[in-house]
C-alpha cells in the first residue's frame, strides 16, 4: 500500500495530492502538465517536496516533519520515464546489470538474462543504446528499471514509442510479472485506454490535484463529462 | 639547448597535471553535484588563480611556505627542508595555479551529462563516488583531457610563480621559461629563438592533440 501527502513545487507548477494507493497496480491518468511526472519524481525521492509525508507498506520514504527523506537508491524504486535514459557507453546488458552491483557475477548474468528475456530484448544484449530504435530503448530501460526487483515500480508513459499492439502485449506480460512479485505499480499515463486496458484503480490528476479515485469508468466519468462540455461549447 | 631545463619542465608540468586531474576531478563533482549553499564560494576560491596576477600568487605562497608563517615552520619540520626554492614547492605553487584550467573544463563536462541518466543512476543505487567514476568521468572524457593538455601547457609556459615561489636553481627550479627571460637578458636571441620555438611546439602539439580528439566523426556538422 502506498500512502502519500504531498505539497510540492517544481519551478512554477504547485502540486497539491493526499492519497492512498490500496491495489497494487494504479493509473494515474492526467492530461499534459497535470503534475503526473512531478508526482512520480516525489515518490521516487528525486525531488523533496515543501511538506509532507509518502509511506510504502511499513517503510516511511518521506516526512518532512521527522525530518525522514531516504535518498532514490535505497527507496527500493524504479521509474522507467518515456525518455529511457539508457547509460550511452554501456552495452544492454552493462545498462540492465547497472543496479545489480550487490549480486555476484553468476547471479548478475541470470538476472540480466531474465530481465532481457521479459521484455524480449534478448537478441539487443550486445548492442549499444546509439543503435535502438525508440521502442528497443524503452523496452531496455524497463528491464534495467526491473532488475533489482523494486518494491515500488513507476511507470512515467513508458509505452510512447511502441505501437499499440506491442504496447498492449508488453504491459500485459509485465502486469503478470509484477503481480507475481508482489510489486507495487503506479503507471502515470494521458492515455484513456491505458486507464481501461490494466482494469485498475485509476486517479484522475488535473491542475496538480487529485480530484477523483477509483475503478476507471468512474474516477474518468468527470473528465468525460469535461470534455463532452467542451467539445458541445465549441 | 638546456636539456636539463627541458627535463625539469616536463616533470614539472607531468606531476602537476596528474595532481591536478585527482584533485579537479572529485571537486569538479562536488561542485556540479551538491547542493550546499557555500559551493559557489569554493567555486569562486578555485577560479581565483584565472584573475590573480600570478606575481601576487607566487608572492603569498612564497610567504605562507616559507619560515615566517605557522604553516610554513610546520612544513619545514614535517620535510626537514622549506618547500620555498625547491622543486616540490614548484609542485605545490603550479597546482594552485592552474587549478581553474583543470576544474572549469571538467565542470562543464559534468554538468552537461543529462540530468536524466544522473537520476537513473541515482535510482539504481548508484553511490556518488560509482556515479562519478562509471558515468560523469566516461562521458566527460573529452573535457577531462581538455583539462589535462591545459594544465599541462599552463605549467610548460608558466613563469611568474616560478621565478617567485623557485627562483632559478639549475636542476631544481629552472625551467625553460626561466632559461628564455635569462637569454633574452643576456642578449642572446638565437638561444632564445631555440628555446621559443620549443615552447611553442609544445603547445601547438597539445591543442593539436586535445582538437583532433574533440572532433566529432564525419566534422562538425556531421
Amino acid at each position: 500500500m502506498l500512502e502519500l501527502a504531498l505539497d510540492a513545487s517544481r519551478g512554477s507548477f504547485h502540486l497539491r495530492v493526499e492519497c492512498r494507493f490500496t491495489s497494487e497496480w494504479t493509473v494515474i491518468f492526467g492530461p499534459s502538465g497535470s503534475g503526473k511526472s512531478t508526482l512520480l519524481r516525489q515518490l521516487a525521492g528525486l525531488d523533496r517536496p515543501l511538506r509532507g509525508r509518502i509511506a510504502l507498506d511499513e517503510h516511511l520514504l518521506t516526512d518532512t516533519n521527522r525530518g525522514i527523506y531516504v535518498q532514490p537508491g535505497r527507496r527500493h524504486t524504479a521509474l522507467v520515464a518515456q525518455q529511457p535514459a539508457l547509460f550511452p557507453h554501456l552495452s544492454v546488458t552493462a545498462n540492465v546489470a547497472y543496479g545489480l552491483a550487490a549480486l555476484d557475477k553468476q547471479s548478475r548474468t541470470a538476472r540480466v538474462e531474465q530481465m532481457l528475456e521479459l521484455v524480449d530484448a534478448r537478441d539487443l544484449a550486445k548492442r549499444r543504446p546509439q543503435s535502438l530504435s525508440g521502442g528497443e530503448a524503452q523496452r531496455v530501460a524497463l528491464a534495467r528499471a526491473l532488475a533489482p526487483l523494486p518494491r515500488l515500480l513507476l511507470l512515467d508513459e513508458p509505452f510512447a514509442a511502441l505501437d499499440g499492439a506491442a504496447s498492449d502485449a508488453l504491459l500485459q506480460r509485465l502486469q503478470n510479472w509484477v503481480s507475481g512479485n508482489r510489486i507495487q505499480t503506479v503507471l502515470a499515463t494521458h492515455d484513456a485506454t491505458d486507464a481501461f486496458a490494466t482494469g485498475a484503480e485509476v486517479s484522475l490528476l488535473r491542475e496538480g490535484c487529485l480530484v477523483a479515485q477509483g475503478p476507471a469508468d468512474e474516477a474518468l466519468a468527470s473528465e468525460r463529462a469535461r470534455l463532452l462540455g467542451r467539445i458541445g461549447s465549441t | 639547448m638546456d636539456w636539463q631545463a627541458l627535463t625539469l619542465t616536463l616533470k614539472l608540468a607531468s606531476i602537476t597535471t596528474l595532481i591536478l586531474l585527482a584533485v579537479a576531478v572529485p571537486l569538479a563533482a562536488l561542485l556540479v553535484l551538491g547542493r550546499w549553499r557555500w559551493l559557489s564560494a569554493l567555486e569562486a576560491l578555485a577560479a581565483l588563480p584565472l584573475v590573480l596576477p600570478p606575481t601576487v600568487l607566487g608572492f603569498f605562497l612564497l610567504v605562507l611556505l616559507g619560515p615566517r608563517t605557522a604553516f610554513g615552520r610546520g612544513i619545514i619540520a614535517l620535510l626537514g627542508h622549506p618547500l620555498a626554492f625547491s622543486f616540490s614547492g614548484l609542485v605545490v605553487g603550479s597546482v594552485i595555479y592552474s587549478l581553474p584550467f583543470a576544474v572549469q573544463p571538467i565542470v562543464a563536462g559534468f554538468a552537461a551529462v543529462e540530468t536524466s541518466l544522473v537520476d537513473a543512476a541515482r535510482l539504481l543505487g548508484a553511490s556518488s563516488s560509482r556515479l562519478v567514476l562509471s558515468l560523469m568521468v566516461p562521458l566527460a572524457r573529452r573535457s577531462i583531457l581538455a583539462a589535462a593538455v591545459l594544465c599541462f601547457l599552463h605549467t610548460v609556459g608558466e613563469f611568474g610563480v616560478v621565478l617567485m615561489l623557485g627562483g632559478d636553481i639549475p636542476g631544481a627550479t629552472r625551467t625553460l621559461s626561466i632559461v628564455l627571460y635569462n637569454q633574452v637578458e643576456n642578449f642572446d636571441y638565437a638561444a632564445a629563438n631555440r628555446t621559443a620555438a620549443i615552447l611553442l611546439a609544445l603547445s601547438v602539439t597539445a591543442l593539436a592533440a586535445i582538437y583532433i580528439g574533440n572532433r566529432p566523426h564525419g566534422g562538425r556538422r556531421a
